[in-house]
């Protein structure tokens, strides 16, 4: 083990001298997993892609999914090193259990919008239209972000809604208004951007009560520590937040 | 007795048996009385009973006259239908909820013309977990049962034939008492695989508590919002249920010839 840390502390040292200017990018290499929310999905990708290219010799592979499921996944010792949430609660789960490296930063806000088949043809304004009779409409189980930000948003508007369905993350909510199988849908301002092409997003006042913040932390029993840190660094960079703000996120 | 084949045949075994023993070694028993009784369980559980069972009937009154017919009567492309019986059997159920949602969904391909015509629509309703727990199940039972009747003698029904009995008679009074351990024995298997099913229903009916939430689907949420313990007992109920099914019925029937 010591002369593992000492080898490691040596790899930093020749690459910080060979670099220079940038300590955190210098000895990065290998494979970095991030285990990211749903709602990341595009802009992780994009960022992913960018941080390759300013790293060269590095690989960054991501695991998409509700933010529970990978805060369950990571506490079962999933192999992880960056992980990315919806919401401070679901990154409790992991810093509670012991499983984070430091304090987790907080690097985008994102809120909800309705989203609806293309040309809203049910003619949705705002949550009280969602309980007209009839409408079916999908929110995201209340252990993901997504739907306890659904669920505050809901009871600030003091609306009474009975979904069809309660999806695992916002994508599986998403796919459901895309297939013209509900309605609408609560999901995320960035996740009816990016789906632009198949439903429209209508906003309403509620969704500002319901703000999540986006914790991200490097894992404690990461593979690729430097990776891990380069990349959370990358994403509170300026490149990153350019991403994050094309796509529809909050600067923090 | 040959190392070559016990090690592995010892192996194999170990492998299947050991997950259930993890499982059962995380049991909470403490709390598990009070799990058990909660209404979310039971919701769960009822809707997982009723709705394998409505699978089972419904795949029993398609699937036997199908089976009977791949089995008895001889015409052409019947090798090209066994075929395409056996697809949804090797097709991940995911995959069959994709499809289904394509076909019977509210924009699918005769689904919206159930919607427009009769105001049907099957995803997130209770009979479109029927209908995912079906199309997944069916094929099961189709070759069990069409098995049974291959090797039922058909002197018998040849018999009744000359006896003067019509082939409906034939099939009701002869064909259906011979066979009828070969489709028990389909029946509970199709029931088992209904149970189970999971990712056709996920895809194609939803998931809402009480209406489309089958036990597997919670086994599953639960799972996903970091309550281990609660996925363990709803577990445990399921392989309880599996369990009892198969061993009150194995000797009445399984082993039947």
């Amino acid at each position: 083990m010591r002369t593992l840390r000492a080898g490691l502390a040596l790899l930093i040292a020749f690459g910080a001298a060979g670099c220079g200017d940038d300590d955190t990018s210098a000895a990065v290499t290998g494979q970095v997993s991030v285990f990211a929310a749903a709602s990341l999905t595009e802009s992780f990708t994009t960022i992913g892609k960018q941080f390759e290219a300013a790293h060269p010799g590095t690989t960054v592979t991501f695991n998409f999914a509700g933010s529970s499921a990978l805060a369950t996944q990571i506490n079962e010792g999933a192999p992880a090193d960056v992980f990315a949430s919806a919401a401070p609660k679901n990154m409790a789960t992991v810093t509670d259990a012991g499983n984070a490296s430091g304090a987790p930063v907080t690097f985008a806000r994102n809120q909800l919008v309705i989203a609806t088949g293309k040309g809203d043809p049910k003619t949705i304004a705002g949550l009280a239209d969602l309980t007209k009779p009839g409408l079916k409409v999908a929110l995201c189980a209340e252990a993901v972000p997504c739907g306890a930000a659904a669920k505050t948003a809901l009871d600030a508007a003091g609306v009474k809604l009975t979904p069809v369905t309660l999806e695992q993350d916002v994508k599986a909510a998403l796919s459901k208004v895309k297939l013209g199988e509900v309605d609408a849908a609560l999901v995320y301002r960035t996740d009816a951007k990016a789906a632009a092409a198949d439903v429209d997003a209508v906003e309403f006042p509620e969704s500002a009560q319901a703000v999540n913040d986006y914790p991200i932390v490097v894992l404690k029993e990461a593979k690729n520590p430097a990776g891990a840190q380069a990349f959370v660094d990358y994403v509170g960079s300026a490149d990153g937040e350019k991403v994050l703000t094309e796509a529809g996120f909050q600067a923090p | 007795m040959p190392l070559p084949l016990l090690l592995p045949a010892v192996l194999g075994l170990v492998f299947l048996i050991l997950p259930v023993i993890g499982l059962l070694a995380r049991v909470p028993w403490a709390t598990l009385p009070h799990r058990l009784t909660s209404p979310e369980v039971l919701d769960a559980l009822r809707l997982s009973v009723l709705t394998a069972t409505a699978a089972t009937v419904c795949c029993l009154v398609l699937g036997v006259p199908l089976a009977w017919l791949l089995a008895r009567v001889t015409f052409p492309g019947r090798r090209i239908v066994r075929a395409l019986i056996t697809v949804p059997l090797v097709l991940p159920p995911v995959v069959g909820g994709i499809a289904l949602l394509l076909a019977l969904g509210r924009r699918g391909l005769v689904g919206q013309w159930l919607d427009e015509t009769f105001g049907i629509a099957l995803p997130f309703t209770t009979a479109g977990v029927v209908v995912a727990e079906s199309f997944v199940a069916l094929p099961f039972l189709v070759i069990a049962v069409e098995g049974a009747l291959r090797g039922a003698d058909v002197r018998y029904e040849e018999a009744a034939a000359t006896l003067g009995a019509g082939r409906w008679t034939t099939f009701t009074h002869v064909t259906l008492p011979l066979v009828g351990p070969g489709i028990a024995a389909g029946a509970v298997l199709c029931w088992a695989r209904a149970l189970g099913e999971f990712g056709a229903t996920i895809t194609f009916a939803g998931n809402f508590p009480g209406v489309t939430q089958t036990m597997p689907l919670a086994v599953y949420q639960t799972m996903e919002s970091g309550d281990l313990d609660g996925a363990v007992v709803l577990s445990l109920i399921l392989l309880a249920v599996s369990v009892t099914v198969l061993a009150a019925l194995r000797d009445r029937w399984l082993t039947a010839p």
